[in-house]
């Protein structure tokens, strides 16, 4: 005869399956607003520079070092903002956007190289735009609704990036990593919380 | 025959948790326990808890259960007033959406509430 489980263990299993379905359901809401201003800003800045490069490898480094400063200043925004609304970024819907998120990421990363190899300059900016708004339209089906809206604009942009004149590229990079983190980053931090 | 298992476990802990209320006695209390305790339901709240609202088949998805089963225990939640459900059409195929009420959040801060008194209590015992 199988002893009953004691009463905590019961009341704990309880909880237990509460957080879990919480954590299935609930949404990551923890993209960080301001901190989306602060890397448009940046980006903003880094589009005036990379026009005044005289080669496209400076061109290139410009931007590299811009996604470092980006992924600095967004990944401390996210830290804070997780820790600030209690939304934790290892477990849950925190984990679900992260994993989705990252795939492109690097697809973005291994593609950069290749068309540098190539020596297909050109169709970095689209590559780029596209690659980050997919991010956001599949890590954003585990978050708030205006994630992957904003993934959706980052893919137009680049979608004309790739498609339209070269010349445009540069100015692509500046509307999409610029204008579009500084707008929805405004919309993000005055409707979910910073 | 999983099923019965998992009824009598509920009973099981229900009974417990009248106990550790000195008896209940069919109290008011008691029977908003009652009606939290059973796990689809326990679901239901808890996901409606972190959503403002969420369709049928996204509960149902979630939830991993039939479409009878949460039928019947969403029924029952809205009969308690706990829920809200919404009937509506996405073009021809017809949409069903449930809201946690005010009520509904209340039961549930107080279900958290007495396990988190049971595990102390138990716990200091």
């Amino acid at each position: 005869m199988v002893a009953p489980r004691p009463l905590h263990d019961r009341a704990l299993d309880n909880l237990r399956f509460i957080r879990q379905t919480m954590e299935r359901a609930g949404s990551f809401t923890a993209v960080p607003g301001w901190g989306q201003v602060a890397v448009g800003v940046t980006a903003l800045a880094a589009a005036f520079l990379a026009t005044r490069q005289p080669t496209p490898e400076l061109w290139l480094a410009t931007w590299l070092g811009e996604a470092i400063v980006a992924l600095a200043i967004g990944g401390s925004a996210m830290v804070r903002k997780a820790y600030a609304v209690n939304d934790p970024i290892l477990s849950g819907p925190g984990r679900r956007f992260g994993l989705s998120f990252l795939p492109p990421m690097v697809v973005g990363g291994l593609l950069t190289v290749a068309l540098y190899r190539a020596g297909l300059w050109h169709a970095l900016p689209g590559t780029w735009l596209l690659l980050y708004g997919t991010g956001f339209v599949t890590g954003g089906a585990f978050s708030v609704r205006i994630v992957p809206v904003m993934g959706i604009c980052f893919m137009l942009v680049g979608a004309v990036a790739l498609f339209g004149p070269a010349a445009w590229g540069n100015w692509l990079l500046a509307a999409g990593f610029g204008g579009l983190h500084i707008g929805f980053g405004m919309i993000i931090a005055r409707r979910y919380g910073g | 025959m999983a099923k019965q298992g998992a009824a009598r476990k509920t009973e099981a802990v229900e009974h417990e948790l009248k106990s550790e209320r000195g008896g209940g006695g069919g109290s008011r209390a008691a029977e908003l326990d009652r009606l939290i305790h059973e796990r689809v339901r326990l679901g239901i709240v808890s996901a409606l808890a972190v959503n403002d609202s969420l369709s049928f088949n996204q509960l149902k998805a979630l939830l991993k259960t039939t479409d009878g089963n949460l039928s019947v225990h969403a029924r029952r939640l809205e009969e308690a007033q706990y829920i809200t459900c919404t009937k509506s059409f996405e073009g021809r195929i017809p949409k069903t959406e449930y809201r946690l009420t005010a009520a509904g959040r209340r039961a549930l801060e107080r279900y958290l509430d007495h396990m988190e008194a049971l595990i102390h209590a138990t716990r200091q015992g």
